[in-house]
Formats: C-alpha cells, structure tokens, sequence
C-alpha cells in the first residue's frame, strides 16, 4: 500500500546489539537529552505559562461568561421576551417577566422587564445562540471571563445579581468586554 | 578556645548531625527544582524567594496532617518502622571523613563524626539495616501491598548489597585497610593528584554506583514505591510525619550514599595540585605551615562538597531520565550481571596487583 504521509517507517526486529544490550550507552544517551532541556529552561523561552501571574491571551471569538447589558443612560435593556431561553440548546435559560411601574423609567428601557433571570452554567454550553437570538441586544458572552469554579451546585445558577451589567458607563463596550478606566478613556478619545 | 579534644570531636559529631539533617532537607527542595528543569517546567517559587523556604511549608503541611492508623495495625511497629529508617540513615554519615585534621596550638579536630577503623563495614552495617525501617513499616501497616512493597525493598537490597560489598572488596584489596580516613589519605599521594581509586577501579565504580541506586531505593530501582502496581508501596499506609520521615531518610541516604561514593573512588577531601597549592602559601604568601594545612583542610571539606553535591544531582538527574525496572529485570541485573561482572573486577584487580601494575 502506498504510504500517503510518506513518514512511515518498517520497523525491523533484529537481536540486539551488545551496545545495547548493555544499557549504559542508552543510558547516556537519555542523560544527554535531559541535560539539553535542563539548560534548556535557563537559556530559551519557558514551555509552560505561569498561570496565576500571566494568562494565556484568549482567542478572539471565545465566547466566555454572559453579560446583561445596559443602555447609555444605564437601564437595562432586558425585556424578558424569552427568545433567549428559546433559543437555548440546552435550556440553561429560565427568566419571570414583569411589568415596568410607574417611576421605574431609569431602570428599564421598555414597559416590560425580567424580574428574575437565571442561567444554569453547569447546562450551558457557551455556544451563544441566545446572544444572537437577543432583538435587544441585551445578552452577551463576554471575550475575557470564564465561569469561575465553585464549590456547590447552586452557585453555578446564575442570577441579576451576578449577570446584569455594573452600572459605571466607563466600564462598557460593546462585546461585553469589561474595560479598565485607561482603556475606557483611550475609546473616548477615539470616539471623539 | 581550651576545649578538650572530646569536646571537639562531640561537636564536630552535632554539626555532622545538622548537615545532614539541613542537606537532607534542601535535597527535597532540589529535587523538585531539578525535576522541573529537565522537564521544562518552573518549579517551586511561591514560597520565599525563588520557593526557598518550600521545605519549612512542607514540614508544616506534613506535621499538621492527620495521624492516621489502619485498623487491625500494629501500632508500636507502626510507629518504630519509620524512627528506624531515620535512626540508621542518620547514623551511617557518622564515619564519614569530611575534612582532613585542624590544627589549633595543641588540640587537632578530625572534621569526622567518629574515627574507627572498620568505618566501611560500620555503613554498610548501617545500610543493610535501613532496610528493617521499611520491611517493619510495610508489615505492620496490615495492608497487602504495603508488604509486597516491603518485600520487593527487602530482596532488592539484599540482592544489590552482594553486588556493592564485592565491588568495594577490590577496593580494599587496593588499601588494606576499612577505614575511610585511609583510604581517602591513600588517594592523596603528593604531587600524583590524578591517582583517585576512580582511575584505578573504574568498572567497580559503575558497579557501586549501580548498586547505590538501588541501595537508595531511587529511580530506576525504586520498586518499593510504585503507585501503578502497589498503590504507594511500603508506605500506602503512612501519613503525616511518619510519612514525611520515610521520605526523608531517602534523601539523607543518598547524601550518605554519595558521601561515600566522593571518599572511596573520588578522592574525599582531597582536590588537585593541593600539596603543590599549600608549598606555594607557605614559600610565597609566607604563611606558617600550620596556617597552610588548616587552608588546605577547608579547602578540601569545601571540594569534598562539592563532589557530594554533584552526586546528589545526578542521583536526581537519573531519577528525571530514566523509566522504573521492572521486577524480573531488576533482579536479572542483580544476579547475573553485576554479581558476575564485580567478581571478575576483582580477579582483574587481583592480577593487576599481583603484577604490579596497581598498588
């Protein structure tokens, strides 16, 4: 059979050599190879990351843990129409609608609101068909947060509390991801 | 500074104590930084600069863990196997030459622990009953595999000592004599450095060094701890400190292991051109003798460190490279190949005396 990659090799089972079979030059042999990786770490660059002090950069399209945005004047832009949870392949969305009172114009963009809205990370699957199915563009998976570990299972069930946006404009952009105030400031002045 | 020489001597015996205990310690630490290397990794640095006080978070971890012992245990055995392990690794580093003679006015220290003339036979009486540490802690432990570890240490050792008492036996027919202090001043003939015994007996040393490997229980021949087949060996039961003292007699048995491999075929305390270097002190720096021998003396306690320490870390460089024996190879190798090749090093270094090619 004609060999596609060309790499393959036929191995040949000949009785060994006394070379070999007297251990030590093999023995020398894998020395020599950890030696080399021994100055290795001195003189090139480090294989691995040293992961609480630096993280490995994220890709640009990871989609990582949701958001729940505001709008310029800070209310949020959720109006619990359920296309989300809808959308949802693994039914991790659940939210309760409930009207707008009189008084609350600040706090929510329409006459309708999510009251509660849960995302079960343990059933999520970060595929971010509920950030596409979103007409309000209220839900985002955020470029740079993963889900954090955690301890119990009711603490990866996600409320308001923990999704909906801070309220600090200078903390905003548009793919969810959280800015540092330089950052922020550098997009004001592009914007400008 | 009228200390009588016994005090001396009792001194010299407690920091020969301490060394061991603090080289022993930062072997732990050592490891794992040499481990990392060769693997490409970082290693401990968390704790202190560059991790170095690793191995005090270490004995807090292992002191404040729970004293577990395993129902239907003997617990006074339980308890005696590790103390043993430790008791006999400390105590082989007692007649280890670690420098040549201080002179002070009157008193002269002897930079070792104790001066018998049977110092070889003393380590290896030591040695061999180290191995009691861990066939007691793998019986007592009430557990099938702890005792297969046990056992797997127990044949292990009692097959590579065969093969190490004869490879030194052609040493001692070299020197004549068991003391170690001998043999390292017979390695020091004036103005002839290069005649170490390594020179002389090189195939003995690749035969000691093999059997010290084992001997040790370190890679490749660390058959009494193997998670694959034994869970964890002679220690599956052990925790807390007990475990960390099982641990760490390892680590000052290969310090002694490689303190007696730098004095018997390295030379000790002895270091190149060094009669040459104090005739020098005293003729052109215009020191008294006294003053040049006591330089020399430390310079060689600094040297045989050295070589110590390069020891250790090719106990840990093997350690990194080299894959476990298997049980069958392991006792192939003991038997048919070393015993047989340290026997006829000893014939071949007969006939060399015999003609006169070697003293």
């Amino acid at each position: 059979m004609e060999s596609l990659s060309k790499r393959a090799k036929v191995l040949e089972k000949k009785p060994m050599t006394f070379a070999e079979r007297a251990y030590l030059p093999a023995i020398f042999q894998g020395l020599t190879i950890t030696m080399r990786h021994f100055f290795r770490a001195a003189t090139k660059k480090q294989v691995t990351v040293r992961y609480p002090d630096e993280t490995r950069p994220f890709s640009p399209v990871f989609r990582g843990l949701h958001v729940l945005k505001r709008d310029e004047a800070g209310r949020e832009r959720c109006t619990a129409c359920g296309l989300c949870a809808v959308a949802c392949p693994a039914e991790a969305i659940t939210m309760v609608a409930g009207e707008r009172k009189k008084g609350e114009e600040n706090l929510y963009r329409e006459e309708k609101y999510a009251v509660s809205y849960e995302i079960n990370m343990l059933r999520c699957i970060f595929c971010g068909l509920c950030e596409e199915a979103c007409p309000k563009a209220a839900v985002y998976l955020q470029a740079d947060k993963m889900a954090p570990p955690r301890f119990e299972r009711d603490e990866f069930i996600y409320g308001k509390d923990r999704l909906v946006e801070p309220v600090t404009p200078d903390n905003r952009s548009k793919r969810g991801i959280q800015l540092t105030p330089e950052q922020a400031d550098k997009l004001r002045s592009q914007l400008a | 500074m009228t200390l009588p020489a016994l005090g001396w001597q009792g001194l010299v015996v407690l920091v020969v104590f301490g060394v061991s205990l603090l080289i022993a310690t930062y072997s732990t630490y050592a490891e794992r930084v040499i481990a990392a290397f060769l693997q490409d990794r970082v290693g401990p640095d968390r704790a202190g600069p560059f991790g170095l006080l690793q191995p005090l978070a270490d004995a807090v971890k292992l002191f404040t863990k729970e004293e577990f012992f395993p129902a239907g245990a003997n617990r006074a055995l339980f308890v005696f196997g590790p103390c043993l392990a430790m008791t006999t690794a400390l105590m082989s580093s007692a007649v280890i030459p670690f420098g040549n003679v201080l002179q002070f006015g009157e008193t002269s220290i002897h930079l070792q622990g104790i001066e018998i003339n049977v110092g070889m036979l003393y380590v290896f009486g030591m040695v061999s009953l180290g191995v009691y540490g861990i066939m007691i802690g793998g019986w007592a432990s009430n557990n099938k595999f702890s005792l297969l570890g046990a056992i797997r240490a127990a044949s292990q050792n009692i097959s590579y000592e065969i093969a190490m008492g004869l490879a030194l036996i052609a040493v001692l027919m070299m020197s004549g004599t068991l003391s170690l202090r001998e043999i390292t001043l017979q390695q020091s003939v004036a103005g002839e450095w290069h005649f170490w015994n390594i020179a002389k007996q090189p195939l003995g040393f690749i035969i000691f060094i093999v059997c010290a490997f084992a001997e040790t229980n370190r890679t490749p021949f660390d058959l009494p701890e193997c998670e694959t087949e034994l869970i964890g060996g002679y220690h599956t039961e052990y925790s807390s400190m007990k475990m960390g003292l099982y641990l760490f007699a390892e680590y000052i048995n290969v310090f002694v292991a490689s303190a007696v491999m730098s004095v018997l075929y390295f030379g000790g305390f002895n270091f190149p051109f060094q009669y040459e270097l104090r005739d020098w002190l005293v003729s052109s720096q215009h020191l008294e003798l006294v003053t040049a021998s006591n330089i020399i003396t430390i310079l060689g306690l600094v040297g045989l460190f050295a070589k110590i320490f390069g020891f250790i870390f090719f106990f840990m460089w093997v350690r990194w490279t080299l894959p476990r024996f298997r049980y069958d190879q392991l006792m192939r190798l003991g038997w048919t190949i070393l015993i047989p090749l340290a026997i006829f090093n000893i014939l071949l270094t007969g006939g060399l005396i015999t003609f006169g090619v070697i003293n």
